[in-house]
């Protein structure tokens, strides 16, 4: 940075460049004109007009009302759909982020045994994750038939008279948390390629040192795995907040509300309703908020997430 | 998960323990994700009396085979399966080429603005679907696209910011000798992606056909949200009518249910050993 030119502004610098420079310049641009356009027209310009329309009230049809704050202004002070939206999402996601992640741990540490046939077990793992989510509900929605599903015919086993499950407003939502935990194959593989990157010296050490199986789990496995369980957090917990067609499908937010998910809040009010201004001020709430939720996981990491990198 | 050895008890017990324990983990945990696969399968092959038998029959007895034509008798579900394929075929079209391309621009290109454009592309993988969605739906209804294909196709002309991502990382490993070598026996840059670097980045091209197949054939919420023709419907968007359509006839649901499983899982099957790196890797790397 010593001897900076005079600055140039660029359509001089543009006339001084040789021919083939110039070509390279707009050769590059034409290759990447696809992502260009549709950086443009689908994600800048619709995330600036959501802005916009959600200080409108806007049914499509006519032209949109300027409308102020008035959108926020009433999610905040009347609306009761909107304090519902939050409290399930938060419910779902305080019982379901915990369950995932030691049902997706416990999977990958189980395939990562060195024993043989374990590549069957993996495909069995990781087969619901890649079903259609609306095949997985319908299939769960029989699994959790009161009368005739498989979950409370093998509850009477044990004398226990199972749930109302998808009926019952107590229950709605941890019956949909089964088609949730189901699909976990795709967190469990990540957490199993995080497993085999942790060094077997390790591992020769702390044996070495007399740490047992669940020592070595706590001061080898979990610290270097650290970093993989915050990655995956934060997806699930991006996840969990839009969560949509399972609800969609097998409760339609119901019964009595019990299993209205933010994201099927905002589906409501934008497609059935045609409120676009009022569903636009709902997503910017939400995107506030899993950007708070982020950054709190993120500024809990430096506690709790040990990076390997950061000691060298 | 070190095989540990005490000295009091001989090598040979403490394995053979180790391994069972091993397997009653994997077998307990294969329950959980197989025993509703296995109740989908046998209920599409109960008769309508057996569905409702207390206790309910392990195995169907007899096997109801006719349920499967029953379905494409009930609903157009022969229609919802063309239609997925269609959708299918076109985005996978569109992502291959698109990715490429602009993958290819991203990795061999000097272009004014180049590594800011890179950042904005991976920022826009953090961008919340929510947001975008009410906003596109009102360009493409006033553009009058919607109930057509055209919302849930175009879009994959531009291609997906993760899979170029993808592709560009692959790209990227190729060694930049081989463009010199064809550019000094005179290829165009035209000749050197098509000759060269697209058949080279075969690997990286399958997954993108993968993730692409099933994200397409998975989809839910895009065809609910522009599709209102019925004869227009794909076989997730269809499922979820076919529900409440007549008071659920769960044998037949589950029968159409398993024909909608069949592509993506028998693609999985046929693709893990890349398909399972290859997420491995990226979200190692994410």
């Amino acid at each position: 940075m010593t001897s900076i030119p005079q600055r140039i502004n660029p359509l001089q610098r543009w006339r001084n460049m040789s021919a083939r420079t110039k070509k390279e310049h707009l050769a590059g641009y034409l290759f990447i004109s696809p992502w260009l356009i549709g950086f443009v027209f689908l994600i800048a310009g619709p995330v600036i007009m959501s802005f916009f329309v959600s200080f409108t009230r806007w049914n499509i049809v006519g032209d949109p009302h300027w409308v102020g704050l008035r959108n926020y202004h009433r999610i905040f002070t009347a609306d009761r759909n909107f304090v519902q939206a939050l409290k399930v999402t938060f419910r779902y996601a305080f019982f379901y982020l915990p369950l995932t992640t030691v049902l997706a741990l416990s999977a990958a540490l189980a395939l990562n045994a060195k024993v043989r046939g374990v590549g069957i077990f993996r495909s069995f793992y990781y087969m619901p994750y890649m079903a259609p989510q609306v095949a997985a509900t319908l299939v769960w929605m029989w699994m959790l038939n009161p009368r005739y599903g498989l979950i409370n015919v093998m509850l009477g086993w044990i004398g226990i008279q199972g749930p109302n499950w998808l009926n019952d407003p107590k229950t709605a939502l941890f019956g949909l948390m089964f088609i949730g935990l189901w699909g976990v194959g795709g967190s469990a593989i990540i957490y199993l390629a995080g497993l085999q990157n942790i060094p077997q010296h390790l591992y020769d050490a702390a044996e070495v040192d007399g740490a047992n199986t669940w020592q070595q789990f706590r001061h080898v496995t979990l610290p270097m795995l650290s970093p993989t369980i915050f990655y995956v957090l934060v997806i699930e917990l991006i996840g969990v907040f839009q969560t949509f067609t399972t609800s969609f499908v097998a409760t339609g937010g119901g019964p009595m509300k019990s299993t209205l998910f933010y994201m099927l809040y905002i589906y409501n009010k934008a497609w059935v309703s045609l409120r676009m201004g009022y569903a636009s001020a709902l997503a910017w709430i939400l995107t506030v908020i899993i950007l708070i939720l982020t950054l709190l996981i993120l500024k809990s990491s430096a506690l709790w997430v040990h990076y390997e990198a950061e000691k060298k | 998960m070190a095989a540990t050895t005490s000295q009091h008890t001989p090598r040979f017990s403490l394995h053979f323990w180790r391994k069972v324990r091993n397997y009653a983990v994997l077998v307990l945990l294969a329950l959980f994700f197989m025993v509703p696969f296995y109740a989908m399968v046998s209920t599409a092959l109960k008769t309508e009396e057996q569905l409702f038998q207390i206790p309910p029959a392990w195995i169907p007895h007899p096997f109801a085979w006719e349920n499967f034509i029953q379905v494409f008798k009930e609903v157009p579900f022969g229609r919802f399966i063309l239609n997925s394929a269609f959708l299918v075929t076109v985005n996978v079209i569109g992502q291959v080429l698109a990715t490429s391309l602009v993958a290819y621009g991203f990795s061999r290109f000097r272009f004014w603005g180049r590594d800011v454009l890179f950042v904005i592309l991976l920022a826009t993988l953090m961008i919340p679907k929510q947001v975008v969605l009410v906003p596109q739906f009102i360009l493409f209804a006033k553009l009058g696209w919607v109930n057509t294909y055209l919302p849930l196709t175009v879009p994959a002309f531009m291609g997906s910011a993760f899979l170029i991502f993808m592709v560009r990382q692959y790209m990227m490993s190729i060694p930049l000798d081989l463009d010199e070598a064809a550019m000094i026996d005179g290829a165009s840059r035209w000749q050197i992606l098509w000759r060269i670097i697209f058949p080279i980045s075969t690997p990286i091209l399958v997954l993108v056909v993968i993730f692409t197949f099933v994200d397409v054939w998975n989809d839910f919420m895009g065809p609910l949200i522009y599709l209102n023709d019925p004869l227009k419907f794909t076989v997730s968007l269809g499922l979820s009518f076919f529900q409440g359509a007549k008071s659920t006839s769960w044998h037949l649901l589950m029968a159409a249910v398993m024909m909608a499983m069949i592509p993506p899982i028998t693609l999985f099957l046929i693709a893990q050993k890349r398909l399972l790196g290859g997420i491995a890797s990226a979200g190692i790397k994410g």
